[in-house]
């Protein structure tokens, strides 16, 4: 393990609201390719945590490093300079494009061409968007307009975007929800593969069990904004004190169990 | 000391009116969400109403119920304009509903100068108040202290009226969330029909008890409406208590920038306003927005540079304006020329609109910029016309930078407001700085070198000027900035996370579009031969509006369609009938409700539609574009 270079660090995180905490010293490390779930109930800290993370949210105190450098308190522009997709619960695309500019967009961005008033975008980086569009098996929508997808084909879409600026690290916020079963599977799927591949750290925050148990190599649990357990899928299933604060007194699913999950 | 305390006064006793209307503003705006341009329309009406009543009707019962007649009455042509146009267009995007009050402001001004006069009409004093009281030697009219009295006592009411009764208290839970309200079966139809009466009650009782104080007349619509929208952004739109501090602030701002900047008292307010939008862009009292709402008829054919045949088209179509000159007459021309010049305009604003999503109430501060700009270098540093032209439009693109950069902080009706108020304020400028601008008398005397001074040659400029204007925007809008501009369009969180920085694109945008105005604002001035504050007034700003609408808002270039029509329409009105506010409003109100995609948004839908049908598309997708739709 030692080998494999630590991604992301997290040191300490800590955030309040007035009297709440809703985040308090949290940290952990992710590793390259390594596949990582945030879970915990509702109102347990993990927006508030994974928005820390992107950028979105400034954090009281603590650290977080990416490959290194410090990305605490940047803005989410700059932490995705810096080698850091994302991908949103409530995909976020550009839907009065094609699915080819969609990527196109992210594509000129990472070369830098942004403020180029001349050139013609049709021609910017075509190739390769259809690559990254072929890469998520969306390579036969690329000149459909964007609005126009079913919501499952947007997610794909939005993966692919996440892959344009050829990230080490991949934030996913509950990239199954609002998903039919069958394309939830084949998403993160298709995530782990590429995951794999690229040698893509993953994290990722979820509340469908079967996702997690399937896909997760580690899991961390956070609870009223603290972690109390982090592990494999199997030592966290075991674990007595998730069973309790997280789920309850009900039974925890086993990966090859398919219904319901508890949320 | 005492005049002072006098100052202060009066300030307060203005603020009393002001309050009355802002807070209408702001109640209909907390429930309905629309910003309604119309108010101060209402406000001129109830001043209107209560002049013919309080005449009519003698004694001091006469002049009160008169006051409060006129308010009842304003507030049941309010019910009659909610029923009959809003209730249309609650679910349009927020740029259509303001342009649809301002539409009804346009018809109301007609209307009011048709039924009234063009004269100013002084009112009578108010019966019990006509003496005036000593203060230390200083003179406060007792009206004002009647006033001062007032502001609070209705602050007090509304309070009540909120926390007390039931229908408050659904008008509060409205504002926080109207569909919650309406899935609790609560009739959302007439609770607004209510809430819109309320406010125009009380815009108009605004306005009628200004009588005792103003002369009535039919240029007080404007003026109200432009400090209101002051009072609800410093205060916070749909906050009561917000209204009422900050017109007592407005108040007193005017009350003693008049004594420090005699000249610049205008600017103060402003100034005062743009600092509260980059402190708090949602106001001293105001809560921040959500996310503004998409646009329903969203384009889902995303948009296409020309193809070749449609290039030649263009090319011809060019063509056949560039031999105007051999058919027609001197007239035609500098019609030509104007309407050339007005493309100029509306593509400028059309590119901030369409590509950047940002509806700019004051667009033509950068096109009197450039006028300015233009008319100074002439006459004062004698320039020949060629640098004029290139040099003149650089004063519009400073206007934009300064701005541009504060206004982009900014998104929807905030970002509309807080551009009409820089307007406003570049406006004033031209208007009370008379020894640089001449004030109301203008710079005479503008004119074009020989090579360009016939009608012909000048067309050909103008026309020529256009073409390249309008080619270079759409190069842009196809470039890899445009898709970075309509990307933070679309979606503003999915840009900033693939490293776009929004608000540097957006600013961008708005100096490209501040200085091609300013181009356009540079031949107009060569074009009339001088330039007057009115180059930037606000109905200019709302001519180019119309034409970005009516060319099609989501259209690429559909603003070129949308100035020829409108330009062409306005100057044969004009010369057709004196009563061309009132056409040229009842025909803004058509488009909005009508054909809010616009002639050349139309066209592109019935060519799609076609072009789908013949095709064999798969049933699924087309009607799934046509529920988008």
């Amino acid at each position: 393990m030692s080998m494999v270079p630590t991604l992301l660090s997290v040191e300490g995180l800590t955030k309040s609201y007035g009297g709440v905490h809703a985040v308090r010293g949290v940290s952990f490390e992710l590793r390259a390719g390594e596949i990582l779930a945030l879970i915990g109930p509702n109102g347990a800290g993990k927006s508030t945590c994974f928005d820390m993370l992107n950028g979105q949210n400034i954090p009281d105190s603590g650290r977080i490093r990416v490959l290194g450098a410090d990305t605490t308190g940047k803005k989410p522009r700059v932490i995705w300079r810096m080698g850091v997709g994302r991908t949103f619960q409530i995909a976020a695309t550009f839907p009065t494009m094609t699915v080819r500019e969609n990527v196109q967009v992210a594509l000129v961005s990472h070369g830098g061409q942004l403020f180029n008033l001349w050139a013609s975008t049709a021609r910017q980086a075509r190739d390769e968007a259809g690559r990254l569009l072929d890469l998520v098996g969306m390579g036969a929508y690329a000149e459909r307009p964007c609005g126009e997808l079913a919501y499952g084909d947007v997610k794909r879409l939005e993966l692919a975007i996440a892959l344009a600026n050829q990230p080490k690290l991949l934030l996913m916020d509950e990239p199954t929800a609002g998903m039919a079963p069958r394309e939830r599977v084949e998403l993160m799927r298709l995530t782990a593969r590429i995951a794999r591949e690229q040698s893509i750290g993953v994290l990722f925050t979820e509340h469908d069990m079967d996702v997690v148990f399937e896909h997760a190599d580690r899991i961390l649990v956070l609870n009223r904004g603290t972690l109390i357990a982090e592990g494999s899928p199997k030592e966290v299933r075991g674990n007595a004190q998730v069973r309790a604060i997280y789920l309850g007194e009900g039974l925890l699913y086993d990966a090859r169990h398919r219904e319901g999950a508890p949320a | 000391m005492a005049f002072y305390v006098v100052q202060f006064l009066t300030g307060l006793a203005s603020a009393a009116s002001l309050f009355l209307v802002a807070s209408g503003l702001s109640i209909i705006f907390g429930v309905t969400r629309i910003v309604n341009f119309a108010h101060g329309a209402f406000y001129m009406l109830g001043a209107y109403v209560a002049f013919t009543l309080t005449e009519r009707f003698s004694g001091a019962f006469g002049f009160w119920g008169g006051i409060v007649i006129a308010a009842l009455v304003v507030a049941a042509i309010g019910v009659l304009v909610e029923m009959v146009l809003l209730r249309r267009i609650y679910h349009s995007p927020e740029l259509f509903q303001l342009l649809a009050t301002f539409g009804l402001t346009l018809m109301v001004e007609d209307l009011v100068v048709l039924i009234w006069g063009p004269d100013d009409l002084v009112g009578r004093r108010a019966p019990g108040f006509k003496g005036a009281i000593d203060f230390f030697g200083q003179n406060i009219p007792s009206y004002d202290l009647f006033l001062i009295v007032l502001g609070p006592v209705v602050l007090g009411v509304l309070w009540l009226l909120f926390q007390r009764t039931r229908w408050g208290v659904l008008v509060r839970a409205a504002t926080q969330d109207r569909d919650m309200v309406a899935a609790l079966g609560v009739n959302q139809k007439w609770l607004f029909t209510s809430v819109f009466a309320l406010g125009v009650f009380l815009a108009a009782l605004g306005g009628a008890l200004q009588i005792p104080r103003d002369a009535v007349n039919h240029a007080m619509d404007l003026r109200v409406i432009v400090e209101v929208f002051v009072v609800v952004v410093i205060g916070g739109l749909g906050s009561i208590i917000g209204a009422f501090v900050a017109a007592v602030l407005v108040s007193e701002l005017n009350a003693f920038g008049i004594l420090i900047f005699p000249k610049i008292s205008i600017i103060l307010v402003f100034l005062v306003m743009a600092v509260v939008l980059i402190v708090r862009p949602w106001g001293l009292f105001g809560k921040p927005e959500a996310p503004a709402r998409r646009t329903p008829g969203l384009t889902v054919n995303p948009w296409r540079p020309l193809t070749m045949n449609e290039r030649l088209a263009a090319i011809a179509a060019l063509v056949v304006a560039a031999a105007l000159p051999f058919v027609a007459g001197n007239y035609v021309l500098t019609v030509g020329s104007e309407i050339a010049i007005f493309v100029i305009f509306a593509v400028s604003l059309h590119f901030l609109m369409s590509v950047g999503g940002l509806a700019s109430f004051g667009h033509a501060a950068y096109f009197g910029l450039g006028a300015y700009g233009v008319a100074l270098l002439a006459k004062m540093a004698g320039l020949p016309m060629i640098a004029c032209l290139l040099l003149g439009p650089l004063l519009g693109l400073v206007g934009a930078a300064v701005f541009g950069f504060f206004a982009v902080q900014l998104s929807g009706v905030y970002f509309a407001m807080l551009t009409l108020a820089f307007a406003q304020i570049v406006w004033s400028i031209a208007f009370q700085w008379v020894s640089v601008t001449g004030g109301d008398n203008g710079i005479l005397g503008v004119w074009p070198e020989k090579w360009a001074a016939s009608p012909s040659h000048f067309y050909w400029l103008s026309l020529g000027i256009a073409a390249l204007a309008v080619a270079i925007l759409r190069i842009i809008v196809f470039s890899p900035f445009g898709f970075a501009l309509r990307a933070t369009r679309d979606s503003p969180l999915r840009s900033e996370a693939v490293g776009i920085n929004g608000k540097r694109i957006q600013w961008t945008a708005f100096v490209i579009a501040g200085t091609v105005a300013g181009l356009a604002g540079a031949l107009f001035a060569y074009l009339k031969g001088s330039v007057f504050p009115d180059n930037m007034g606000i109905s200019l700003s709302v001519d180019a509006l119309v034409m970005v609408l009516l060319g099609g808002v989501e259209t690429v270039s559909g603003a070129v369609v949308g100035a020829i029509v409108y330009k062409a329409l306005n100057i044969w009105l004009v010369s057709q009938t004196d009563l061309s506010k009132l056409v040229l409003g009842g025909f803004v109100v058509l488009i909005v409700v009508a054909f809010p995609k616009g002639i050349v948004g139309t066209l592109e839908a019935l060519m799609h539609r076609r072009r789908k049908s013949s095709s064999a598309a798969s049933p699924l997708l087309t009607s799934r574009i046509e529920t988008a739709e």
